[in-house]
């Protein structure tokens, strides 16, 4: 990332409408130069009508684009600093992966041998050195991306978009393919916007990621921060596994507040644990993330400052994780309802799985809380 | 054991396809192999000598009427189908790429109408619409615009090549059609935003990945025009004669049976040769895609 945060794109209170429905509702975002962002929201959010208003497919009905600080609205999708990796890799069937590479090459100025050399220089980039010769459909998943890749990259644009790049390809590949991008942007250092559905994705693969829902940006963050500070519960439910409980907020000051949680008891929470107000939730709820606390058992060490009874309801074993859900002892204590939480397990030497019924102490700490009220 | 079940399975199918084997076999294979051994016979008064001779090919070979009237009908079919092809693709793309989705099987329910009447009549009809007294003449004269009917349109080879381009549209357009809708549009997506106008890409993509389509209209149009028969005959008045006239004169008129098969066989032999160019090429564009 750029030290001086130049902004490559700027959204300005953009607005899209499809007749009646309202795609796009007032966003506004700057991307800085260099940086790996990620649009990441459930199917039918935005989140590619945005990235396709920013390559130019559409246009918009009201706002600003602006992309290294001009104006884009009258600029058409052919005459934009970006290129774009599609979902479906969009592939020429007719052509061979050298002339697929070097399709935006036609109007480049330099003789026909440059072009060959550059060609096969960018194949070789993206790891498909001496695939030139190859029919577009002697390929697989994977190297078609690479092709789809190497299409836009040979034209140096300013920003690379990719919309879900990685949904059609397996888990393994998909993993694979996640590390390679990631390089690949640090060693060209151009801006990356990445349209995917998946959370992990994103958060493996960006600096920062806009989380879309309905046509608006529900927060923008790091990983880290969307991560362990989710700005509201849809957002925490989006981003990983997230435990609630319900709350109430016994005193509020200037630093903090504190707070009564079913089954948790009496905490004090400083600001920066309280999400922003949401008007969509309803009540105060607590949450926390299933590997922040720690089931008790024999031979368990600890750094956790408190700790609550629970009996243990359903284990689900995944090999390298066992996933447990508890019930909270007293936590129908505010509403009437028993609740159930979520904890996870690392399954390391010497921690056996504990049965389903075993009564149990859960470790936790304070720290680990987030308030949305 | 496999080789005893593989037996087992090829009986059956043998028994499944007998049927339309036999079928193709009577309406198809006897028919052409009665014309093939006639034009290898002599043609004795109202009767076919059965004697073998290449004096039939011979003619068809050298005689010069022959050369002009084979020649004329491969410029015929030629022409109707470069107007029918080059006037199917601008129907097929609008349908294809500016029709919405929902709309598409009316507008090529539509195109299908002038099928609602038979082909004998859509061409009379244009014999009333082309013709000395007929409706562009009259209108034409009427309004003043001209003082004697124009005769460029009727009894000459224009007013064929237009007969039947009208007559054949359909079967252009729906092959260029189904081939530009197997286009995937995120490819003209890729094509412009890889740094290409809309005409380019257009260039670029859409018409080398619907060069099937068009292969196949090609296709479709001429071989069904090369031989045809009715729309010489009546837009044509008779004086400009296809191929198939000449076989009819030989076969019937003057019956001539051995010469009219040898022309047959001639004339297929041709279309075949064409055709397999054609295949040729559109092999080499399949080739390209999957």
């Amino acid at each position: 990332m750029s030290d001086d945060h130049r902004p490559m794109i700027e959204c300005q209170a953009v607005q899209k409408y499809y007749g009646d429905y309202h795609a796009l509702r007032g966003i506004d975002l700057a991307i800085r130069e260099g940086e790996f962002f990620s649009l990441l929201g459930p199917s039918g959010c935005g989140k590619t009508t945005l990235l396709r208003t920013i390559a130019g497919f559409e246009g918009i009905s009201s706002g600003a684009v602006l992309i290294d600080g001009k104006h884009m609205e009258d600029v058409p999708a052919n005459k934009r600093p970006t290129n774009m990796v599609f979902q479906s890799y969009a592939i020429f069937p007719h052509l061979t992966v050298a002339q697929n590479v070097a399709f935006g090459l036609r109007r480049d100025p330099r003789g026909k041998a440059e072009k060959t050399a550059l060609v096969e220089d960018v194949l070789k980039m993206v790891g498909l050195s001496g695939y030139g010769g190859r029919a577009a459909h002697e390929l697989s998943g994977g190297q078609r991306q690479r092709v789809a890749l190497a299409r836009a990259l040979i034209l140096k644009p300013k920003v690379l978009l990719l919309d879900e790049p990685l949904s059609a390809l397996d888990r393994k590949m998909r993993e694979q393919m996640q590390v390679e991008l990631i390089k690949l942007q640090r060693q060209i250092g151009i801006t990356f916007v990445l349209v995917t559905h998946d959370q992990e994705e994103a958060l493996v693969m960006s600096d920062r990621i806009a989380v879309m829902f309905e046509g608006e940006i529900a927060q923008l963050d790091g990983p880290e921060a969307l991560y362990a500070r989710p700005a509201n519960r849809r957002v925490a439910d989006f981003i990983g596994v997230m435990n609630f409980l319900p709350a109430r907020i016994l005193a509020e000051t200037d630093e903090g507040a504190r707070v009564e949680v079913a089954g948790l008891g009496e905490v004090e929470l400083p600001r920066a644990q309280i999400s922003r107000a949401n008007p969509e939730d309803e009540g105060v709820m607590v949450g926390f993330r299933p590997e922040t606390m720690t089931l008790m058992g024999p031979g368990q060490i600890h750094y956790q400052t408190r700790e609550t009874g629970a009996t243990i309801d359903e284990v689900v074993y995944y090999g390298d994780m066992t996933y447990y859900d508890l019930r909270l002892d007293g936590s129908a204590r505010l509403d009437g309802r028993p609740r159930t939480v979520r904890i996870s397990m690392r399954n390391v030497f010497g921690r056996d799985v504990q049965d389903v019924g075993t009564r149990t102490q859960l470790a936790w700490s304070p720290g680990s809380l987030v308030l949305f009220r | 054991m496999a080789r005893h079940g593989l037996d087992a399975e090829a009986k059956k199918g043998l028994t499944l396809i007998a049927p339309p084997l036999l079928y193709a076999l009577a309406v198809l294979a006897a028919p052409l192999l009665t014309i093939l051994t006639y034009s290898f016979l002599k043609d004795g008064y109202l009767e076919v000598i059965a004697e073998f001779t290449w004096g039939n090919y011979a003619q068809v070979l050298t005689d010069p009427i022959v050369r002009t009237i084979m020649l004329r009908s491969l410029i015929v079919a030629a022409m109707v189908t470069l107007v029918t092809v080059l006037l199917a693709f601008p129907i097929a793309y609008y349908v294809s790429f500016m029709v919405r989705p929902e709309r598409k099987s009316m507008w090529l329910f539509l195109i299908t109408i002038p099928f609602w009447t038979s082909y004998l009549i859509r061409v009379f009809l244009w014999k009333v619409i082309l013709g000395y007294n007929g409706v562009i003449n009259s209108t034409l004269t009427g309004l003043g615009i001209i003082d004697e009917p124009l005769t460029f349109i009727l009894y000459n080879v224009n007013s064929i090549v237009l007969t039947l381009a009208h007559a054949y549209a359909p079967f252009a357009i729906l092959p260029i059609f189904v081939a530009l809708e197997k286009i995937d549009r995120s490819l003209l997506e890729a094509g412009r935003d890889l740094g290409e106008s809309r005409a380019m890409t257009f260039w670029r993509v859409t018409l080398p990945l619907a060069m099937p389509g068009v292969i196949a209209a090609t296709l479709i149009v001429f071989i069904p025009t090369i031989g045809d028969y009715v729309t010489p005959e009546l837009i044509g008045g008779g004086k400009i004669p296809m191929i198939a006239n000449l076989i009819q004169v030989q076969m019937l008129a003057l019956d001539n049976r051995p010469l009219g098969s040898a022309l047959a066989v001639t004339a297929m032999l041709t279309v075949a040769l064409v055709s397999v160019v054609f295949l040729f090429l559109n092999r080499r564009f399949l080739r390209m895609r999957q």
